[in-house]
């Protein structure tokens, strides 16, 4: 028998009946007939009455139907700009940059405006990836909570300055007045121009000094590595050990490590192998999620595991006394380590330079360093100093700072000491905050001088040395802002402003206007593609000057901490070992891969989008082990826990603060463990519409005065029971069930598909003779309908999702947000499952039948509309609003739809969602009343209808109105668009040209679209190729999906037996919850 | 030529047919580049934006052809290789004429072989200028109104007779002392209320359905606009090319409005209205042409005169109104049907070359959308390069063709009539 399980929930683990029973209501929820009054119900309606009603309705129709047809008013432009033809989409090239995450992006913008943000191929990090902010960036651009203007503060609050000239004036002569160093506070600046521009500044007011501070600090590794940070290719590395880094998804540069880790993951099939990935960590994070073994430990003991490990390789240090099961595992890690020399690489999630250096010398005796870790290339990525932040802190307080400029740090409330923060503000004599927001610290600054969005502005950005990445303005900007450095250049008495600036610097370092010219067309500076290498040469590292080279490779570590102190090896060790035993409860705060710190906090889809482990959506929340939920008295594994939004609140004490959050069970975490995210609990100046969503748990983090460096884990105490109050999480995973039919996610690991390649192939062909006996081809055998291979050269849309690649991130589902204008329900639509996204990602658990705690595997399964061939849904709509299409796509006509919701209740993948609400006010003409949808809708779906935030919208797809379903149409806009164009270029259609917005954005490229009658599209190839891994979901529905899955290979080598020969069981669709793999073994015993 | 095979024969006629068909169309096509591409700046015989072109083979360097096409193909190349051309750019304040590299050698000739043969002006033969028969419509509206009093009078004489006959009934009744009840009045009579009832929900019903079928539909909507413009002047008497000012409408979804612009290159020089017939609105009223062009200068802030100039930071836009609305829900491409479809513009917007004031010809309805997809021929024959190459995937149509199972094959067939073409 397997000993393995798959399941969403604990509910779903332990009752599966009752799960089974309440997942027959497809909705899950009351009608709301307890809202009528009894005598409504009860009231005898005479006739008379009725034909009143009937005449009056009769009268409103009439008069309705007479009513004029607004009048449309159209303006041309007065003079055409050139090369715009309205209605057309204009692709520019230009970066996203926010704090020191860098992804390089094109921007679609059409009739001038941007509505759509992509990869860019060229660079060849993330070759076209994105993440789930990147796509979101767009919306912060309509950001109704945006300082339009500049402000200057004044007893009664923030008044407006008419011009910039005038604040111009007021700071200069303030600055000018300043008896004290001035110090520029910004976030990390990866601007090669902008660093020049502060260079000048600095230069012009003698004393003063650029801090730079993220909110989450990468100090510890830079100091480590004696100023700056090496790159990590993960392409390279056949063996990952990350201790607690989710380089997946938050950790330094997560779009390019995804990349170049989900390289190693792809299975060839001909010549099977991938890569090996070991997690160590205190909770469950998505790159533990994705790793092939994790073990779990306390916060506090990542020094410890990193200790033992390099013990274990020898390294010269004594292994500290950890779990007996975790002594094994490090050894075995240390033993695979060894065989992989110079092809393995170690991260460390650590802001402690003593564990990121002894994790320095792991990867030197790895023989990592030169080959999976280049030094010669610096990640600019984070450059913030911990130590540098407290020096100024402590000036500020000590009144010796004489003026303050923040430009993208907010302190106020992601400083750990946010109160010390505030009180040294308030002795600065002049402070200026550039933030685009009316953020906590700018609402404390006195002058607020909003600076472009990123789609507004010039730029550029060099995220690793020698790779420079270009900003262009998309839009006019929308606002009276200005570019902070334009700001810095008149201050510093140079009154060119930046644009003018930024291209005659790098016309200078280009050489030519031309060149310029070109390299913004592209975007990226990348080798030998845009220009000459030796230009490249000449601009490589301009972003930072600072620190020494690091060390050649086989040379012992000796660090220099940038404090003066300078730590060797042997000190690094001894104050790890010094790290005192915690024996309580600890926190650790983590980083959530949709808001990070939270500087993009108040974007609505951010916050619609599901947590890619606890699919839970608009809050933060403490993550809890089972065991803490039992010492609690948390009943987790009853019907109660999982179906009821309500979760117990437990009160967290830390720092000596108290703070209040509800609770989530989840699997796979440290007993001790309580895991809370940051970047939520935003004040109502920030974000209006989404204040209140989660609580700021910043101060909890704590100062590690030896290191002067912040550590994001903390001891912790509990409330020894929930508090009496519950409070409500809108969770989406129990949104959508399978009703128990198995085969929805197939996993096995490495060793068992070496042994068997062809068990999901055979399951497969069994299904197949099931349905057509005769030649196993259903569609030519058994239906009535034209045999479809006469039609074989046409065009027919398909999708491949490989689950070994897909990490889970959710860019995906944002993706679909902004191409498909999904709209965005608030919390409260949430907890009532009406949450609307095409696409979500769902997730499962795969553990020990025995042990639920110790987490396998973690499945990542994107799941949208399958288009089937043989659609349930089709069939049962009574107005044939669902069809088939010659392309193989299921459509769906809106305003066809009169919302019987029979499709979505018909269909086994529970993709179709319906408009419960007046979402985007199609109903209302636009104008969303206060009490529009059932019930009240939240303030964030009138944030987003909104005038400016509608410009967002995509002109191509049209809004659906409250009552009809809709769904997944793999991009139909896109593909009508794709043939178009090749019928205007008179030329048959590529079967790769056409990309579905889910597919473009995935950073790991799991997600492949394309034409499968096509015999070179990658689709095409990618079925090919994976025949082993290849299934569709629930096969043995006969849906025939147009959307097939990669099957998910674990690298262990644990055979798992009964892989194959399980389709007896699928059939009868009973016993375990979601398992293909519990027949007898067969093969096993021969 | 006994000794070739027939299909030879055959092939070399059809050459020649076709090379013939071919010199013609080129010797057309002179007078259609023209007009498309250069009459907004040139004209004949007066100088507007450009020189007038008549004789322009006697002047300067463009006694040689070749120098002539080397010029379209890039003016600011030519100019300073000769002093006439580098008087002429002088002349016109430095404007440079922008260059047209898409035009063929052939296509150029094609337009000086015209400008050679254009009959001067005033001898009349451009333009279509046959009076529309706008008293048609009235006759058949009189003719409606004289049968509409005839059936009234007629059912007025009927009633009075029935009135007089059951009078004269009671009359003779009362003579003879035959007693019969009360007759009841019609108004009381339940057949009559029967008959009126049902003829009342018959009627009453096919209006009511017939207005909610039509509830947004505009056929027939003819707004006011800020300015009278008459397509029938610009696209009918001057043959300006539909293309020239809704250009978008070959390449994108929108036809689009024409920017000021692309009105100023012409109204910069053609400052009345003085050749074309009397304008007359909808009423009858007379319209001055030359006043709707200054209506133009106030929008685009204009000010005519001799070497006036126009800055395009002084205009402000006119407030058009949009006469063919789609709903949301629907999708609807201008390039598919142009440029892809080859559908002329007359096909859905009537014949716009004869309308002064534009309404709506068409009813834009489903139902109509649905009928032209069901009726319009693909042009299937990539082969010969007339139909379009995207169609080649279409493996079995191409067959059927082929073995005469089908003859032809219609929009409907590729997809024309699925949800998703329009609606998403």
């Amino acid at each position: 028998m397997s000993d393995k399980k798959y399941w969403q929930s604990f509910a779903e683990l332990n009752n599966r009946e009752e799960v089974q029973k309440r997942s027959k209501d497809e909705f899950g929820e009351e009608l709301p007939f307890e809202d009528l009054d009894e005598s409504v119900l009860n009231a005898k309606t005479p006739r008379r009455d009725f034909l009143k009603y009937l005449g009056f309705s009769t009268a409103a129709a009439t008069i309705a139907a007479s009513c004029e047809v607004p009048v449309r008013k159209a303006m041309p432009y007065v003079n055409r700009p050139e090369n715009l033809t309205p209605g057309v989409p204009k692709y520019f090239a230009s970066t996203y940059v926010q704090d020191g995450d860098v992804v390089p992006v094109v921007v679609k913008v059409r009739d001038g405006r941007p509505i759509k943000i992509e990869g860019n191929s060229l660079y060849p990090f993330t070759l076209g990836g994105t993440s789930p902010r990147t796509q979101a960036s767009v919306l912060d651009l309509y950001d109704m909570y945006r300082t339009p203007h500049p402000k200057r503060k004044s007893a009664t609050g923030f008044q407006e300055l008419p011009t910039f000239e005038q604040a111009d004036t007021q700071i200069a002569s303030a600055l000018a007045a300043a008896t004290a160093p001035v110090v520029l506070l910004t976030s990390t600046i990866v601007s090669p121009s902008t660093k020049q521009i502060i260079t000048g500044f600095l230069g012009r007011y003698p004393g003063s000094r650029h801090v730079q501070y993220d909110a989450v600090s990468y100090s510890g590794l830079i100091r480590a590595y004696g100023g700056r940070i090496p790159a990590h290719n993960f392409d390279k590395a056949d063996l990952v050990i990350s201790l607690g880094a989710d380089f997946l998804g938050t950790w330094l540069a997560p779009v390019e490590a995804a990349r170049s880790w989900s390289m190693k993951r792809k299975i060839n099939e001909k010549a099977i192998a991938m890569s090996k990935h070991y997690q160590f960590e205190s909770f469950l994070s998505m790159t533990g999620a994705n790793a092939d073994e994790r073990f779990t430990h306390r916060p506090s003991e990542t020094g410890a595991v990193a200790l033992a490990l390099l013990a274990a390789l020898g390294g010269g240090a004594t292994a500290p006394a950890l779990d007996a099961n975790l002594t094994k595992a490090i050894q075995r890690v240390a033993a695979d380590v060894k065989t992989h020399s110079g092809r393995a690489i170690i991260v460390c999630g650590s802001n402690d330079p003593n564990v990121q250096a002894v994790v320095r010398e792991v990867n030197r005796l790895a023989g990592s360093v030169g080959n999976t870790i280049d030094t010669g290339t610096t990640l600019n990525f984070r450059q913030g100093d911990d130590a540098a932040m407290a020096t100024l802190v402590d000036d500020m307080t000590a009144g010796r700072v004489g003026a303050l400029l923040i430009y993208g740090a907010n302190p106020v409330y992601d400083y750990f000491d946010a109160d010390k923060f505030k009180a040294g503000l308030a002795k600065v004599k002049l402070t200026v905050s550039f933030n685009e927001k009316m953020d906590e610290t700018t609402g404390m600054c006195q002058y607020a001088l909003p600076t472009h969005h990123y789609l507004e502005s010039w730029g550029d950005a060099e995220p690793r040395s020698g790779y420079i990445s270009f900003i262009q303005p998309t839009i006019y900007p929308l606002f009276k802002t200005r570019p902070f450095q334009t700001s810095l250049l008149k201050w510093s008495g140079n009154n060119t402003d930046y644009d003018t600036f930024f291209r005659t610097y790098w016309a200078g370092r280009l050489g030519s206007q031309a060149a310029l010219d070109k390299a913004l067309q592209d975007g990226v500076l990348a080798n030998g593609q845009s220009v000459a290498p030796t230009i490249l040469n000449a601009v490589v590292d301009t972003v930072r000057t600072i620190g020494a080279p690091i060390a050649a490779t086989n040379t012992p570590v000796t660090t220099t901490i940038s404090t003066g102190a300078s730590t060797d090896l042997a000190s690094a060790v001894a104050a790890i070992a010094a790290i005192p035993k915690v024996t309580g409860n600890e926190v650790v705060l983590y980083q959530q891969v949709n808001l990070l710190t939270g500087k993009q906090a108040g974007n609505p889809w951010l916050l619609e989008l599901p947590d890619p482990i606890t699919k839970a959506t608009w809050d933060n929340y403490a993550m809890i082990s089972t065991t803490k939920a039992k010492a609690l008295g948390i009943e987790y594994e009853g019907m109660e826990y999982e179906y009821y939004m309500d979760k117990p609140v437990i009160e967290l004490t830390a720092n000596g603060k108290k703070i209040t959050l509800p609770v989530l069970v989840i699997p796979g975490m440290n007993a001790d463990t309580i895991a809370v995210a940051v970047g939520y609990g935003r004040s109502a100046a920030f974000a209006k519409a989404t204040a209140g969503t989660g609580k700021n748990v910043f101060p909890f983090a704590r100062f590690n005065a030896t290191t002067r460096t912040i550590e994001y884990h903390n001891n912790v105490t509990t409330s020894a029971k929930p508090i009496d109050e519950s409070y409500k999480v809108a969770r989406i995973q129990t949104h959508n069930s399978y009703e128990g039919r198995t085969e929805v996610v197939k996993e096995t690991t490495l060793a068992t598909f070496k042994a068997k390649p062809n068990a999901f192939k055979e399951f497969r062909d069994e299904l197949k003779a099931d349905y057509a006996s005769k030649t196993g081809n259903y569609a030519a055998e058994a239906t009535l309908y034209p045999d479809p291979a006469l039609r074989r050269n046409e065009i027919k849309w398909g999708m491949s999702i490989d689950l070994n690649s897909c990490i889970g991130c959710g860019a995906c589902v944002v993706a679909c947000h902004l191409e498909n204008n999904v709209p965005v329900v608030g919390k409260n639509e949430v907890l009532r499952a009406h949450e609307m996204h095409w696409l979500r990602i769902d997730r499962y658990f795969v553990t020990d039948e025995k042990a639920p705690d110790n987490v396998k595997a973690v499945v990542f399964q994107p799941m949208l509309c399958q288009h089937c061939d043989n659609a349930p849904c089709e069939n049962v709509c009574p107005v044939a609003a669902t069809m088939h299409n010659s392309e193989g796509v299921n459509q769906m006509a809106y305003n066809r739809c009169i919302g019987t919701r029979y499709c979505a209740n018909n269909c086994p993948y529970k993709v179709r969602r319906f408009n419960w609400g007046d979402y985007t006010g199609s109903s209302t003409h636009g104008k969303l009343g206060p009490d529009s949808g059932v019930g009240k809708l939240n303030e964030v779906v009138h944030q987003m209808n909104d005038e400016l935030t509608r410009m967002v919208l995509n002109p191509d797809v049209v809004t659906r109105s409250r009552g009809v379903m809709e769904k997944c149409t793999f991009c139909v806009q896109r593909t009508q668009l794709g043939k178009l164009q090749a019928k205007m270029e008179n030329r048959p259609l590529g079967g790769d040209e056409v990309q579905s917005a889910c597919a473009q954005a995935c950073p790991t490229s799991a997600i492949v679209f394309g034409n499968v009658h096509d015999k070179g599209s990658t689709i095409t190839k990618t079925r090919a190729e994976n025949e082993g891994r290849l299934f569709y979901v629930i096969e043995s529905v006969h849906t025939l999906p147009n959307v097939n899955y990669l099957a998910k290979i674990r690298n262990t080598d644990e055979i798992i037996v009964g892989e194959n020969n399980a389709n007896e069981h699928a059939r009868q669709q009973e016993s375990e919850p979601v398992t293909p793999q519990h027949e007898p073994a067969t093969d096993e015993h021969k | 030529m006994n000794f070739l095979p027939p299909i030879v024969k055959k092939g070399a006629l059809a050459g020649f047919v076709f090379l013939l068909s071919y010199i013609s169309v080129i010797a057309q096509d002179g007078k259609a580049i023209f007009q498309s591409q250069c009459q907004s700046c040139h004209a004949l015989d007066k100088t507007v934006t450009g020189p007038a072109l008549r004789g322009v083979e006697e002047r300067g360097p463009w006694t040689d052809r070749k120098n002539l096409v080397k010029w379209v193909h890039n003016p600011g190349g030519f100019i300073p290789t000769t002093p006439y051309t580098q008087q002429l750019a002088a002349q016109f304040g430095g404007q440079v004429m922008p260059s047209f590299p898409q035009l063929s050698e052939a296509e150029i000739n094609s337009i000086f072989d015209y400008i050679k043969t254009a009959p001067a002006a005033g001898t009349g033969g451009s333009g279509p200028t046959q009076p529309i028969g706008a008293g048609a419509g009235q006759e058949s509206g009189n003719g409606e109104l004289v049968f509409g009093i005839i059936s009234i009078v007629l059912a007025v004489i009927a009633l009075i007779l029935m009135q007089v006959n059951s009078s004269l009934k009671k009359l003779s009744d009362d003579k003879e002392r035959i007693l019969r009840p009360e007759a009841v009045p019609f108004y009381r009579n339940k057949v009559y209320i029967a008959l009126f009832a049902l003829v009342f929900f018959v009627v009453g019903g096919f209006y009511v359905a017939k207005s909610a079928i039509g509830l947004g539909r505009q056929q027939g909507y003819q707004p006011t606009q800020p300015i009278y413009f008459s397509h029938k002047v610009h696209a009918g008497l001057n043959q300006i090319n539909c293309l020239y000012c809704h250009g978008s409408a070959w390449e994108s979804k929108h036809a689009g409005i024409p920017t000021l612009n692309i009105c100023m290159n012409c109204h910069k020089s053609i400052n009345t209205y003085e050749k074309g017939p009397q304008l007359h609105d909808e009423d009858g009223k007379e319209i001055n042409g030359t006043a709707e062009i200054n209506k133009l200068y106030q929008y685009a802030g204009f000010t005519p005169g001799p070497g006036a100039v126009w800055d395009p930071l002084k205009a402000k836009s006119p407030e058009w109104v949009k006469i063919h609305n789609l709903p949301d829900h629907v999708y609807f491409n201008h390039a598919q049907h142009t440029k892809v479809g080859g559908v002329a513009c007359q096909s859905c917007h009537g014949n716009i070359q004869e309308m002064d004031k534009v309404y709506q010809a068409s009813s834009l309805s489903m139902g109509w959308c649905i009928n032209c997809h069901r009726e319009s021929k693909v042009n299937f024959n990539y082969n010969d390069s007339s139909g379009n190459k995207f169609y080649s995937i279409y493996e079995k149509f191409h067959n059927d063709i082929r073995t005469g199972k089908m003859d032809s094959i219609t929009v409907k067939d590729i997809g024309g009539l699925e949800c998703q073409k329009c609606h998403y």
